[in-house]
């Protein structure tokens, strides 16, 4: 059903961290590659290696750039992936059923043998978190690697999400965003963090930790001239190479 | 938005279908034999052959009767079902006015009521998208209603309604136009509170995640649809409205009552593909674009 369920007390999903993310797209392969293979229809590529690929991602990451008034510039990471909305408007929207929010632990599905691929859900998606694979037909959009993270076939290190397991730099967290005691539930107290468009009232699960402040620069000083004018015999050859048709300029 | 020319047709016929099948159900003409027979199979033609067009766009066309089952919260399953029983509930009524040369008078307010049920259902597949701030507006439901009703008035041959409610339409058009332009910057999602970084300054996207296109980008963000946006808003009004309004003030003819039809119809052809070439996705700003 494309009703919500009542709010859940468990509430798996992410927390990622934007100082930290150092913007390697890591997280972008290993989750192409766990859900490819593993539950439901496999993320395509159209024209993989022609001039015009484009394929099926559930998570992408882009990047901003922050002019501070008086700082220079910073480079933020941006990793965005369905952020398993309390109210999400991709579900109700949905006119099969196919889309749907589960009860027990907030995670945001579609089935896909109930999808007619109209796209709807992408409309009502804020985020750009759900992509209509071209292959298949069908909605694909991260199910924060279900299959993994229950899945007791798995060593118990690897049952969090391929994005989370495979990131280098520590940028995700994966955990009970209902549980004030979770560790990421603290994480978030600690360092703030944020929602994306709150002002839309989708109550965004998944939350995301700002960049710490910058250490105090000073302004650089200018520039020492390293390259200086020859004396001498290089000055001479200078000169003299220089006067010769298509010397320098 | 991507104008999708299936969703663009589907828009555009199956609101006259349904509009004509409104005055015919209200029984505002009320034909009988072979004319009833031509003017039901005009307004299904529209109405049926619009709702085919729309599945066009799908996916999985062969799981649409899934589709019926979701309308406590989908816009979408609700405009399935009031269509599909207004075609049935019409058919009965139009059944009587070939076959009995009766109209079943209840049974035609029914459909007539269903009628206007399914266009506003379609409007609110729209309107209900917060995600489109040009859509998310009354403005919407108002315009699809009157342009429906108002087209088919004009298949209906009722000219005074049809003036009325075409000059209506053209001002909620006009109106929603206007304020279309704003709904934007109005609506409070901007860079700042998708990406959260505001904070620190001002943000502008840097590289997008991948060096091609996707289906996000397809879909949502058609820039190049607005370079025209003015005279193309200017040749709707005057297609879609002027001179259709025109034409059937003049003395009646069969020929200029023709020539109004296929001036409406191409106004608001235009007109459709303005409202999804001009609309704005809010994911359009993750890409720096909209």
């Amino acid at each position: 059903m494309t009703q919500l369920p009542p709010p859940s007390a468990k509430k798996l999903g992410l927390v990622i961290d934007l100082d930290t993310c150092v913007g390697c797209h890591a997280c972008v392969i290993s989750c192409k590659g766990w859900n490819t293979e593993n539950y439901g229809a496999p993320l395509s590529d159209q024209d993989p290696y022609g001039a015009d690929p484009s394929g099926t991602f559930l998570n992408r990451v882009h990047s901003f750039e922050v002019q501070p008034e008086a700082a220079p510039a910073q480079l933020i990471h941006f990793p965005k992936s369905c952020l398993h909305c309390e109210d999400a408007p991709c579900v109700t929207v949905c006119p099969t059923g196919a889309s749907y929010k589960r009860a027990e632990d907030g995670i945001v599905l579609v089935n896909e043998s109930d999808c007619i691929g109209c796209g709807l859900c992408a409309w009502a998606c804020p985020y750009g978190a759900r992509e209509l694979d071209a292959d298949a037909g069908v909605m694909k959009k991260c199910t924060l690697c279900v299959d993994r993270i229950y899945n007791e076939n798995l060593p118990e290190e690897d049952r969090e999400p391929a994005c989370v397991r495979t990131c280098p730099a520590g940028a995700r967290h994966f955990g009970d965003l209902g549980d004030d005691n979770s560790d990421v539930s603290k994480l978030v107290a600690e360092r703030g963090g944020f929602d994306l468009m709150p002002e839309l009232g989708t109550k965004p699960v998944n939350k995301y930790l700002p960049p710490r402040p910058k250490d105090v620069t000073t302004p650089c000083a200018p520039l020492e001239t390293v390259a200086q004018d020859g004396k001498g015999f290089a000055a001479w050859l200078d000169r003299a190479l220089s006067a010769l048709p298509g010397g320098a300029s | 938005m991507h104008p999708a020319p299936s969703v663009i047709i589907f828009t555009t016929f199956s609101g006259l279908g349904f509009g004509l099948l409104f005055w015919l159900g209200l029984g505002v003409i009320t034909p009988t034999g072979i004319s009833a027979f031509i003017w039901f199979a005009i307004a299904y033609v529209f109405a049926v052959g619009g709702l085919l067009a729309s599945t066009f766009h799908l996916g999985h066309p062969e799981r649409a009767l899934k589709a019926f089952s979701q309308w406590k919260t989908s816009w979408l399953s609700r405009e399935g079902i009031a269509s599909v029983v207004t075609l049935i509930v019409l058919a009965i009524y139009g059944a009587g006015l070939v076959f009995a040369s009766t109209p079943f008078v209840v049974l035609g307010w029914i459909g007539a009521l269903g009628a206007i049920a399914t266009v506003f259902t379609t409007s609110m597949i729209y309107t209900q998208l917060k995600t489109v701030p040009r859509w998310h507006q009354p403005t919407t439901p108002l315009l699809f209603l009157l342009l429906s009703l108002g087209g088919g008035a004009l298949l209906a041959g009722q000219v005074t309604l049809c003036v009325v409610l075409l000059i209506a339409a053209a001002a909620v058009q006009l109106f929603a136009w206007y304020t279309g332009d704003k709904r934007f910057a109005q609506s409070g999602t901007d860079m700042q509170t998708a990406t959260g970084l505001g904070d620190i300054g001002t943000v502008r996207a840097f590289e997008p995640p991948h060096t091609g296109t996707n289906y996000l980008m397809r879909e949502f963000i058609y820039v190049v649809g607005r370079k025209h946006a003015r005279k193309l808003q200017a040749i709707a009004l005057l297609l879609g409205f002027i001179i259709p309004i025109i034409l059937l003030l003049i003395p009646f003819s069969h020929i200029f009552a023709a020539l109004a039809v296929l001036s409406h119809i191409a106004g608001v052809l235009t007109l459709r593909w303005l409202f999804f070439a001009q609309a704005e996705h809010v994911v359009g700003l993750y890409y720096g674009k909209r």
